[in-house]
C-alpha cells in the first residue's frame, strides 16, 4: 500500500475498531481483544509509513474540499510521524494496562470507555497527519469531545464539575481564540496549508505577528500554557488509564504538537526569530514552567502532582518552539516523545498504587516500595527520565532544548531549564524516597499489610505495561539520535 | 404546460390544498396524508425552480397573463429559489414527522384544522418568497401570519392562547407598518411592482417620504423576523406552540422575513438605502446586542424549547450581521445562515418533539438520564447542538467561518470577537442540556419509556444528516449563497 493510503488507514482503523468494540460490548474478553487488535494494527500501519518519511517522502492526500480552496487534507511530515508513532505505540501498552486497571477497580461503563478511547486515538492520529490547519482543528475538536465522556466517566457531581471545566476551557479556547487566529490567517494569506518555512511571512506585520501568535498559543488550550492550564488538573478525575495515555500523551501532546506545527509551518520559526514576535511567549512559557513546578511540589495528591508536572513539562516544548532556533524545535519534538514515555509510566504507577493499595495521597505512601517494589522501581526510573538524568531518554531532549536556548543567545533560558530540572527532582524524588526509605505507616497501611509485609502488586497486565514503558524510557536514551535525525529536516529551509 | 407554470405551482398547490383539508374533519390521517403529499409536490417544484434559475437567469410569471404593473408578477431569482427550497424542504420533512406528534399534542377534533392552517402557512411563506409585487407580498404575509397564529394557539397548554394573542398583536403591528411603508413608496413612485420600483426609487430616494418608508419597512419586517428588541412575541410563541409548529416556524418563518428585508435593502434600493439612512449600522448594533444578550438569557432557561427560542433570536442576529456588513462575503454569510440555521433549529426542535412525545415535558430537569432510554433522539439533539455551537463538519461551522471572515475583511476585530464569544455562550446553554441527559440518572419512579417511534426518528435524522452533509459538502449552499450575494451586490 502507498503511504497515502496508509495515512488514511491509520485514522480509519481505530474508528472501525470502535464500532466493533460497541458490537462486542456484551463479551468483555472479546471486547478487549478487539481493542488490543485494533491498537496493534494501527501501530503497524503507522510504523509502515515511517521508512518512506525517513527517506524524505511527504505523503500527501487531499480527501475533500469543504470550502473553496480549503480541504480536508492529510500530509505526513516528520513531526507528525513522531507523534503518530508515540501515541499509537503507547496505545497498545495502555490497552494492556487498562484491562488490569478497569477490571481491578470494577469500573462501570467499560464499553463506553473503550469506545471513546478508540475514537480519541483516531483523532490523535488525525491531528498528527493533518495537512492543513483546518484538518488539524477538526481532529483537535473531535479529540476534545471524545475525551469528555472519559473524563466524566464516574458521573458524580464533583466529577461532572471537573469535566465541565475540562470541556469548557478546551472548547472555549479553541473556538474563541484558535478559530479566530485561523480565519485571520486565512484572510491574510488565502491558505491554511502547512508549508516549510511558514505562510505568514510578508502577510502579517509588526505587532500583529505577536498578537496572532498569542491567539494561536492560548487558543491551543491543550498545550496548557498558563492561565489556560486549569483543564489538565481537572481532567485527573478520570480513570487512570485516561490520565496516562490521554492526559500525559495523546491530548496534551496534540496540544504541544500543534504549537510546534504552527511555529514551524504557519509562522516559520525564522520569521518569528526575525520579528521577535515570540519573545513574550518565552517569558510566558518559562513562567508556566517554573510556577507549575512549584505548584506541583505543594500537591499531596499524586495524580494532581503529576498533572502539574505535565503542565510544566509541556511548557518545555512551548519554550523550545518560542526560542525559534533549529535546536529548540528539534529539542521540543524530542521532548514530546521523551516526556510521553516517562509520564505515562508515572501515571501507570499512580494507577497501580490505587488499584493495589487504594492510596491516592503521597503522604500515605510511606514504605510502599516494600509491598510494591516493581511499581515503585519503575516510578523511580521514570522520575529520573523526567528530571533528565542519563542514561534515560529525558536527558537528550533537555540537552537539545538548552542548546536551542544557547543558539538563540538566551542564556537566561538555559538557566531556566536547569532550575526546572532541579524543581522536578524536588517534587518527584520525595515520592521515591518516601516509598523506599521510610518505614511503613502502621495506620495508613491497614491491618493486612502490617501483619506481614508481603508483595502486593497491581494486577499482572498493569505490571507488564509499567515495565514496558519504564524500559522504553531507558531505550529512548539510545535511540535519541534516530529521533533527532527524523526531525532535522523540518528545520531545514 | 407544467414547465411554464413552475413559478406559481408551489404557491397555488398548497393554497388549493388548504380548503381540501377541511373535508377531513373525521379523519386526521387523511388530512395528514393530504398535507404530506402537497408538501412533497411543493418541494419537487421548488427544486426544479432552483435548477432552472441556478444558471443566473431569473424566471418571471405574469398571473392571469396580466402584464405588470397591472397584473401581479411572480419573479424567482437565485435568492428566491434558495429560500423557497428551504421552506418547502423543511415543510416536507416536518410533515413526514408530524402525524404521531400532532396526534399526541392536538385534540383529535382539531387536527384537520392544524393541517389546513399548515398548508395556508406554507402557501403564504412560499408566496412571499416568490412574488415580485410589494402589495402581493403583504397579502401573503398576512395569509402566513394569520394561519400561524391559529397553529400556535393549538398548543396543549392554555398559555398557548395568550402566546398566540400576543403574537397576533405584534404581528399585526408589523404587517401594518409594512403596508404603510409600501403605501409611502407607492405614493412617490406610483407602482407596487418590484422591478418598477427598482427603476423609480433612485430619483426619490432622498425624499423624506421614502426615508419614512424605509423606517416603516424595517420596523415592520423586524417585528416579523424577531429582531432584537422587538422579538418579545417569539419565545412564548415557540415555547407553547405544538412541537411540529415550533420546528416548522423556527426553521422557516423568520427566514422568510429576513429574505424580505434583503429584498427591500438590496433589490429595491440596490443597497443605496445604506447611504441615506444608517439602517445597516442600527441593525448591526442591535444584532451584536442580540447575539450576546439573547444567548446569555438562553443559559438561564429551564424549558428547553424556550432556551432554543432565545437562541433563535441570537441566531437571527448572525444573519442580520451578515446582511448589515454590506459586502459580498457578509451577504453570503447571512444568506448561508438562513439555510444552515433552518437545518440546525429544525433538527433540534424535532428532537424536542420526540422528547415531549415520550415524557410530556421539555424541562431540563425532566430530561435527566434520557440518553439511556432515548439514545437516538438525544444523539440527534447533541449533533444539532454541536452544529449550533459551530463545531467543524457541521453547517454551523461553515456559517461561522464566513461570518467571521466577513468581519475580518472589514477589519472589525471586535465584531469577530463578539461572534466567537456568543458561540461560547452557545456551548454553555447546549452543554447544560446534554450533561443532564447523559450523565444524570433517570429519577426514581420515572415511567418506563422507550425510544420515539421510527416514523419520527427517520425525518429527524434526515435533518441531522443534512446538518452534517452540508457541513462537509458546501457546494450547493455556499455556491448558491455566494451567487445570490453577487447578484444582489452587483445588480
Amino acid at each position: 500500500m502507498t503511504p497515502e493510503t496508509l495515512s488514511q488507514l491509520a485514522i480509519a482503523v481505530p474508528l472501525i475498531g470502535s464500532v466493533f468494540i460497541l458490537l462486542a460490548g456484551k463479551w468483555p474478553n472479546l471486547r478487549e481483544t478487539v481493542t488490543l487488535t485494533t491498537a496493534v494494527i494501527m501501530f503497524i500501519t503507522v510504523v509502515s509509513i515511517t521508512p518512506a518519511v525517513l527517506a524524505g517522502a511527504r505523503p500527501d492526500v487531499v480527501l475533500w474540499e469543504i470550502l473553496p480552496g480549503l480541504a480536508i487534507r492529510l500530509t505526513i511530515e516528520p513531526l507528525g510521524m513522531l507523534f503518530g508513532l508515540v501515541s499509537s505505540g503507547l496505545w497498545i501498552i495502555n490497552s494492556v494496562y487498562s484491562i488490569g486497571y478497569m477490571r481491578g477497580n470494577r469500573e462501570a461503563h467499560q464499553t463506553r470507555f473503550y469506545f471513546f478511547f478508540a475514537i480519541a486515538l483516531a483523532s490523535a492520529a488525525g491531528v498528527a497527519f493533518s495537512g492543513n490547519m483546518l484538518t488539524l482543528f477538526i481532529f483537535y475538536e473531535i479529540l476534545t469531545l471524545s475525551t469528555y465522556p472519559l473524563v466524566a466517566h464516574h458521573g458524580d457531581p464533583a466529577t461532572m464539575r471537573s469535566a465541565r471545566t475540562y470541556v469548557g476551557i478546551l472548547l472555549s479556547t479553541s473556538i474563541g481564540l484558535l478559530l479566530f487566529g485561523m480565519i485571520w490567517t486565512w484572510q491574510a494569506t488565502g491558505t491554511l496549508d502547512f508549508k516549510q518555512g511558514g505562510i505568514l511571512e510578508g502577510k502579517v506585520e509588526g505587532v500583529m505577528v505577536a498578537v496572532l501568535l498569542a491567539l494561536y498559543m492560548f487558543g491551543i488550550g491543550k498545550a496548557a500554557l498558563m492561565p489556560v492550564h486549569r483543564w489538565l488538573p481537572a481532567a485527573m478525575v478520570a480513570p487512570t488509564p485516561v490520565s496516562a495515555l490521554l492526559h500525559a500523551v495523546a491530548v496534551v501532546k496534540a496540544g504541544v504538537f500543534t504549537v510546534l506545527k504552527v511555529v514551524v509551518y504557519i509562522f516559520g520559526y525564522e520569521f518569528l526569530a526575525e520579528t521577535s514576535a515570540s519573545d513574550w511567549l518565552m517569558i510566558a512559557a518559562a513562567g508556566t514552567l517554573l510556577f507549575s513546578s512549584i505548584v506541583a511540589m505543594r500537591k499531596d495528591n499524586l495524580k494532581a502532582r503529576l498533572a502539574y508536572s505535565t503542565v510544566s513539562q509541556l511548557s518545555y516544548i512551548v519554550l523550545g518552539a518560542a526560542l525559534a532556533t533549529a535546536a529548540g524545535i528539534v529539542g521540543g519534538g524530542m521532548h514530546l516523545a521523551m516526556h510521553a514515555m516517562g509520564k505515562i509510566t508515572l501515571f501507570f504507577c499512580a494507577g497501580a498504587i490505587y488499584t493495589a493499595a487504594h492510596k491516592t495521597e503521597i503522604s500515605q505512601l510511606n514504605g510502599i516500595g516494600r509491598t510494591m517494589p516493581i511499581t515503585m522501581g519503575a516510578f523511580a526510573v521514570a522520575s529520573l527520565s523526567i528530571i533528565g538524568i542519563p542514561p534515560l531518554g529525558g536527558t537528550w531532549s533537555k540537552f537539545h532544548l538548552m542548546m536551542g536556548a544557547a543558539e538563540a543567545d538566551q542564556i537566561i533560558y538555559v538557566a531556566v531549564f536547569m532550575l526546572s530540572s532541579l524543581l522536578s527532582a524536588a517534587y518527584l524524588i520525595p515520592v521515591v524516597t518516601r516509598a523506599f526509605l521510610r518505614p511503613p505507616d502502621a495506620k495508613s497501611m491497614g491491618a493486612a499489610a502490617t501483619a506481614e509485609s508481603g508483595i502486593r502488586e497491581a494486577p499482572l497486565p498493569c505490571l507488564i505495561a509499567i515495565c514496558a514503558t519504564a524500559a522504553g524510557a531507558f531505550a529512548l536514551f539510545f535511540y535519541a539520535g534516530d529521533i533527532a535525525r527524523l526531525l532535522e529536516p523540518i528545520t531545514a529551509n | 404546460m407544467i414547465a411554464a407554470n413552475l413559478p406559481i405551482l408551489h404557491v397555488i398547490i398548497p393554497l388549493i390544498g388548504a380548503p381540501l383539508g377541511l373535508m377531513f374533519r373525521r379523519s386526521p390521517a387523511g388530512a395528514w396524508l393530504l398535507a404530506l403529499i402537497i408538501s412533497w409536490v411543493t418541494l419537487a417544484d421548488s427544486l426544479a425552480l432552483l435548477l432552472i434559475v441556478s444558471g443566473g437567469e431569473a424566471v418571471s410569471y405574469e398571473i392571469g397573463n396580466w402584464a405588470a404593473p397591472w397584473g401581479i408578477e411572480y419573479r424567482v431569482d437565485m435568492l428566491a429559489a434558495y429560500v423557497i427550497v428551504i421552506v418547502s424542504g423543511i415543510g416536507a420533512v416536518t410533515m413526514l414527522y408530524a402525524r404521531q406528534s400532532v396526534e399526541a399534542e392536538i385534540p383529535r377534533d382539531r387536527i384537520y384544522l392544524f393541517y389546513t392552517m399548515y398548508l395556508l402557512t406554507l402557501s403564504g411563506l412560499l408566496g412571499i418568497a416568490t412574488t415580485g409585487d410589494t402589495f402581493n407580498l403583504f397579502v401573503f404575509l398576512e395569509i402566513s401570519s394569520l394561519s400561524t397564529y391559529v397553529m400556535v394557539s393549538l398548543g396543549a397548554e392554555r398559555r398557548a392562547l395568550t402566546a398566540a394573542f400576543r403574537y397576533l398583536v405584534l404581528g399585526t403591528v408589523g404587517a401594518t407598518f409594512y403596508v404603510i411603508g409600501v403605501g409611502l413608496m407607492y405614493q412617490m413612485t406610483g407602482t407596487l411592482n418590484m422591478a418598477d420600483l427598482v427603476d423609480r426609487l433612485p430619483e426619490v430616494a432622498e425624499t423624506r417620504t421614502i426615508l419614512a418608508a424605509v423606517a416603516f419597512l424595517t420596523v415592520g419586517i423586524g417585528l416579523k423576523l424577531g429582531l432584537f428588541p422587538v422579538h418579545v412575541w417569539l419565545p412564548n410563541a415557540y415555547t407553547y406552540a405544538p412541537s411540529v409548529v415550533t420546528a416548522f416556524l423556527a426553521a422557516t418563518a423568520t427566514k422568510v422575513a429576513v429574505y424580505v428585508l434583503v429584498r427591500i435593502y438590496y433589490t429595491l434600493f440596490k443597497g443605496g438605502v445604506f447611504e441615506t439612512l444608517p439602517v445597516d449600522e442600527i441593525l448591526l448594533a442591535l444584532s451584536i446586542v442580540a447575539i450576546i444578550a439573547m444567548s446569555a438569557v438562553a443559559i438561564f432557561q429551564t424549558n428547553v424549547k424556550r432556551l432554543l427560542a432565545y437562541s433563535s433570536v441570537a441566531q437571527i442576529g448572525y444573519m442580520l450581521i451578515g446582511i448589515s456588513l454590506v459586502t459580498i462575503t457578509g451577504l453570503t454569510a447571512g444568506i448561508l445562515h438562513l439555510f444552515n440555521h433552518a437545518l440546525m433549529k429544525g433538527a433540534l426542535f424535532l428532537a424536542l418533539g420526540c422528547v415531549f412525545f415520550r415524557i410530556r415535558s421539555v424541562n431540563v430537569d425532566d430530561m435527566a438520564g434520557l440518553a439511556k432510554v432515548m439514545p437516538w433522539t438525544m444523539a440527534a439533539f447533541v449533533t444539532g447542538g454541536l452544529s449550533l455551537i459551530g463545531i467543524p463538519l457541521t453547517v454551523g461551522f461553515v456559517s461561522k467561518w464566513y461570518l467571521i471572515l466577513a468581519s475580518l475583511e472589514k477589519e472589525w476585530w471586535l465584531l469577530a470577537a463578539a461572534i466567537l464569544f456568543s458561540s461560547l455562550l452557545a456551548v454553555i446553554y447546549m452543554w447544560r442540556v446534554i450533561e443532564v441527559a447523559y450523565f444524570r440518572e433517570r429519577p426514581a419512579g420515572a415511567a418506563a419509556i422507550g425510544e420515539a417511534p421510527l416514523a419520527m426518528l427517520v425525518p429527524m435524522w434526515m435533518l441531522v444528516g443534512a446538518n452534517v452533509y452540508f457541513g462537509i459538502d458546501t457546494d450547493l449552499t455556499v455556491g448558491t449563497a455566494r451567487a445570490a450575494a453577487e447578484l444582489l451586490m452587483g445588480g
